[in-house]
């Protein structure tokens, strides 16, 4: 008869008290798994970001399904839909609020390039006005497309020197 | 089916009412100078209850009269729609007497010609822009506008100031692009109209 093994995770019987790591990854695991959307739903992709919220898609598989409307509050902001220029300086001012370390995602073709809207009233891609970490292309994307993007940052954020940041001020 | 409303009624009261062609419902031309009347007329003698829509209207930089304004009116007796056309008396700025005291659902709308061309509307409790900001300088629908946009300041001056953009031209690289309406959905890519110019070769004798 063979007995399941239930070590699981980190023993201290046998491996004592004490992990031995680097503060970075601590710092930047602690972080990947618990990034907070700002969601700021401006448009269609709004809808597909709702849908990864829901339970088929379950962002929360991806620790970030706590949606914060409130910037002070949010590490990530996902910019799903059509930036107006009358919307620009509303989204900059809520940027601004996030406090660090904070990310962006451009959600789908509109926040990313202007889309399909090339005219007088739209922002050609956010990242004019904010700086944006991961794109993520489609009109509108599908929610794995966001997963993914989530993915990609989170893989982003693993690289950052987190302690070296902390120290200096935000540029 | 007999007509909702005849020229006739109109034109007994008001002279300077003439008919005007028209596809679908009954159409009458109306002086600015009457449209108050005709208006009250319509909605307390003929019915006409319920404002549905009003349009700006830019007929050409070289049109006159330029601007125009178009109403929509329907009475909720027998859901039959009509459709008064009234011509901007000065051309700029060109001017139309304010329906609101008649309807106050033609704030918002009259609202939005004067944010989209310029049309002001004389007694208009509160006429300013409804979509474009405040301190945007141009009417964005008037035929000598650009699609593309001009370039002016963003609608804070802190943001402008911190992002160093502004409200820019979007490129345009031989747009705007159109589908083309024939073959299959997944075939119809959107293609600009004109492809020998983009954002690195300049159009062609511009």
């Amino acid at each position: 008869m063979v007995s399941a093994n239930t070590d699981y995770t980190y023993n201290s019987k046998i491996e004592g008290d004490v992990i031995v790591s680097k503060a970075d990854a601590v710092v930047n695991w602690i972080r990947t798994h618990s990034m907070w959307p700002m969601p700021m739903g401006l448009a269609c992709c709004a809808i597909e970001l709702m849908a990864s919220g829901a339970a088929r898609h379950d962002i929360s598989r991806f620790g970030a399904e706590v949606m914060r409307f409130s910037p002070r509050q949010s590490d990530v902001m996902i910019v799903s839909g059509t930036v107006t220029y009358k919307m620009a300086t509303a989204v900059r001012r809520i940027y601004d609020q996030m406090a660090a370390p904070r990310w962006v995602i451009a959600m789908g073709a509109c926040a990313s390039s202007g889309g399909m809207y090339r005219s007088y009233a739209t922002l050609q891609g956010v990242d004019r006005i904010i700086p944006v970490d991961v794109y993520v292309s489609g009109c509108p994307p599908r929610p794995e497309a966001l997963l993914d993007a989530l993915i990609k940052l989170q893989q982003q954020v693993r690289r950052e020197p987190a302690l070296t940041n902390l120290l200096k001020p935000e540029a | 089916m007999p007509a909702v409303i005849e020229i006739s009624t109109l034109t007994a009261r008001f002279p300077q009412v003439s008919a005007r062609p028209s596809g679908d419902c009954p159409a009458f031309n109306v002086p600015a100078s009457v449209l108050l009347e005709v208006m009250r007329f319509l909605r307390d003698e003929q019915g006409f209850d319920l404002l549905t829509d009003i349009t700006g209207m830019d007929w050409g930089v070289n049109a006159s009269p330029r601007f125009g304004v178009i109403y929509h009116l329907v009475t909720t007796k027998s859901y039959d729609v009509i459709r008064l056309a009234t011509e901007c008396t000065a051309t700029e700025p060109p001017a139309v007497p304010s329906v609101v005291s008649i309807w106050p659902a033609a704030e918002w709308h009259e609202r939005e010609a004067y944010d989209f061309f310029g049309i002001r509307f004389e007694g208009h409790p509160d006429l300013r822009r409804i979509l474009m900001w405040d301190s945007y300088p141009h009417h964005p629908l008037r035929k000598d506008f650009p699609l593309a946009g001009i370039e002016t300041p963003l609608p804070d001056d802190e943001i402008q100031a911190e992002t160093g953009t502004k409200v820019m031209p979007a490129p345009m690289a031989g747009g705007p692009f159109v589908a083309p309406q024939q073959d299959f959905v997944s075939k119809r890519e959107p293609r600009a109209r004109d492809e020998s110019w983009n954002e690195k070769k300049p159009k062609p004798g511009s």
